[in-house]
């Protein structure tokens, strides 16, 4: 019989130009941070320079430390309610109410952010709020718990369910068989959807522009703000700064995955 | 009674605090943007008028029903720049899936042929750039776009332009940022089926005589089909009110609705016509929401 070759020219083709394209961007962004010269576009040797001028900008370093405030706060919050959500959908069955549930939980995933943004103000503004750290913890939240759900329900969906029957058959109750059957298999889910829930609260612009108040700006909303003015090294460096707490954000999480899902595998045979 | 179902009961009031949660600061927000969408502008704090005072008594209450009118969305109808602003949010919508799709296909197919232990490596690849800032993957192509930027140079150095092309403020910088930003959302839901396909399918029509396009068209394209239905979904409709992109990279001379609706909150301070905007971008696109929520729900929670 003949084999198919699977993968064609076209493919290798398609696969290095699209990841080329993904890459190439961010790459020369990184490249240009180090940069002396002032002119974004003219190379002038290699230097820390503005580096040194974000630390010492203190409007931006407030910011930044707002952001990572709201993001750890609202990532924490969001991965307890998103994991919960997450159960009640994919072991709860039947329940009244879930179809409303989930398509709450769905929407806000694609849903514009100018509509999530304005209509969480018109509710702070209405039951009189003081606008700032909470306000927009919450909103984040709102939003990122969603993506916790998904994670976390794609992991719980997978997972082979007599695992937690056998462990009810033995005799626990059915928290205990969650807590120590379920909880260990789906951390890495769940750790992955903290990551992801702090990444876009770091990341978000539009929503926390509506539900912040005076003197609270977010990194994103100075970045904006800067950006709209035109390009300045500092911002290049102030992004490479975020993609490498990204970064490292994202090993620790790939490496947390691998170490519970190895310990998960050697669990599971028992 | 089965262990699944005992299971259950418990596992449903773990839906209570994330239920009383979204309905709190998901639901009952829309019931805000809807009420004050009826309200007219006001010189005030908050600036809108009526407003509500439950503390008041029923007469005022009934007064401040009685002052709700649908001004704002009449407005929105009869005024060109909404009008357009909604045809060019739609369009502009329309044509960047279009191409989304057309180059996160090759992309993703690519992807599904690769050895099983390079598929997961290709997947973390083209997950990582979903993970860094939206605003900074947009600043980083104004690095590109800009009038000197690396894009004129090299098309300068190559002889291929004269002088330095506009690209900032156009709408090709626009429809650049938007497949950039949004490509991984494309991707990784049309990977994701192509991956599931059994490659026997393929072998057979070409062993059958097939050549490889309508190996592709009638075999592969047509069973990749809730995939490209999802990547389609996930990118359209947040493109359809997306506001930094457009604000960034494309001109000021045509606003798409996110931008008219930030407009009018922010700079005009007109709540009101903003909240009927939302109502009105809400109401575009309940069609495509409710299809999305649809396909979400079987892939999470019927048998996948």
């Amino acid at each position: 019989m003949r084999k198919v070759s699977r993968l064609s020219r076209f493919n290798v083709a398609s696969l290095a130009l699209g990841l080329a394209f993904l890459y190439l961007p961010i790459l020369i962004l990184v490249i240009y941070s180090f940069n002396a010269s002032r002119l974004v576009t003219v190379w002038g040797g290699w230097s820390l320079r503005w580096y040194h001028e974000f630390f010492n900008d203190r409007a931006m370093i407030e910011a930044a430390w707002m952001s990572f405030r709201v993001a750890v706060s609202s990532a924490t919050i969001a991965t307890l309610l998103g994991t919960l959500a997450a159960v009640a959908l994919s072991r709860g069955e039947r329940f009244r109410g879930r179809t409303l549930f989930s398509g709450m939980l769905y929407a806000p995933l694609v849903m514009p952010e100018v509509i999530t943004g304005l209509s969480l103000l018109l509710l702070f503004v209405a039951l009189n709020a003081e606008r700032g750290f909470w306000t927009v913890t919450i909103a984040h939240t709102t939003l990122t718990m969603c993506f916790v759900a998904v994670v976390v329900q794609s992991r719980l969906g997978s997972l082979d369910r007599s695992l937690e029957e056998a462990a009810m058959d033995l005799g626990c109750d059915p928290v205990r068989a969650f807590l120590s059957v379920t909880l260990p298999l789906i951390a890495p889910a769940i750790v992955a959807g903290w990551m992801l829930a702090f990444t876009l609260s770091l990341d978000d612009l539009v929503i926390a522009s509506f539900t912040t108040g005076p003197g609270s700006a977010t990194l994103p909303i100075r970045i904006y703000s800067e950006v709209r003015l035109g390009v300045k090294p500092e911002i290049n460096a102030i992004c490479t700064l975020v993609i490498a707490l990204i970064a490292v954000v994202i090993v620790i999480a790939s490496l947390a995955s691998k170490l519970s899902s190895s310990q998960g595998e050697s669990a599971a045979p028992l | 009674m089965s262990s699944r179902r005992i299971f259950a009961r418990p596992a449903r009031f773990a839906a209570i605090a994330p239920y009383v949660w979204m309905v709190l600061f998901f639901l009952v927000p829309f019931a805000f943007v809807l009420k004050i969408s009826l309200s007219q502008t006001a010189i005030a704090q908050p600036p809108y008028e009526p407003v509500f005072a439950l503390t008041a008594g029923w007469d005022a209450l009934k007064a401040a029903f009685a002052a709700l009118s649908i001004e704002n969305f009449k407005l929105l109808v009869s005024d060109d720049i909404y009008v357009f602003a909604y045809v060019r949010s739609l369009t502009v919508a329309l044509t960047a899936t279009t191409l989304l799709l057309l180059i996160g296909y090759p992309i993703a197919y690519g992807m599904a042929r690769l050895p099983k232990s390079w598929q997961a490596v290709a997947m973390v690849l083209v997950i990582v750039p979903f993970w860094t800032s939206f605003l900074i993957r947009i600043y980083a192509w104004i690095n590109i776009l800009q009038h000197d930027g690396l894009l004129n140079q090299i098309l300068l150095a190559l002889h291929l332009v004269s002088q330095p092309v506009v690209w900032l403020s156009t709408d090709s910088a626009m429809y650049i940022g938007i497949v950039y930003s949004y490509l991984p959302f494309m991707i990784l839901p049309l990977y994701a089926t192509l991956a599931k396909m059994e490659p026997v399918l393929e072998e057979a029509a070409s062993d059958l005589g097939a050549p490889p396009w309508q190996v592709f068209w009638l075999v592969t394209f047509p069973l990749s089909l809730p995939g490209v239905g999802a990547g389609v979904l996930l990118c359209f409709i947040p493109i359809v009110g997306e506001f930094v992109i457009p604000d960034l990279l494309a001109g000021s001379n045509s606003l798409m609705i996110g931008q008219t609706l930030w407009l009018e909150f922010f700079t005009n301070k007109d709540w009101p016509v903003a909240s009927a905007a939302a109502i009105v971008l809400l109401v575009v696109l309940l069609v495509p929401l409710l299809l999305y929520e649809r396909l979400q729900k079987r892939q999470l929670e019927q048998g996948r």
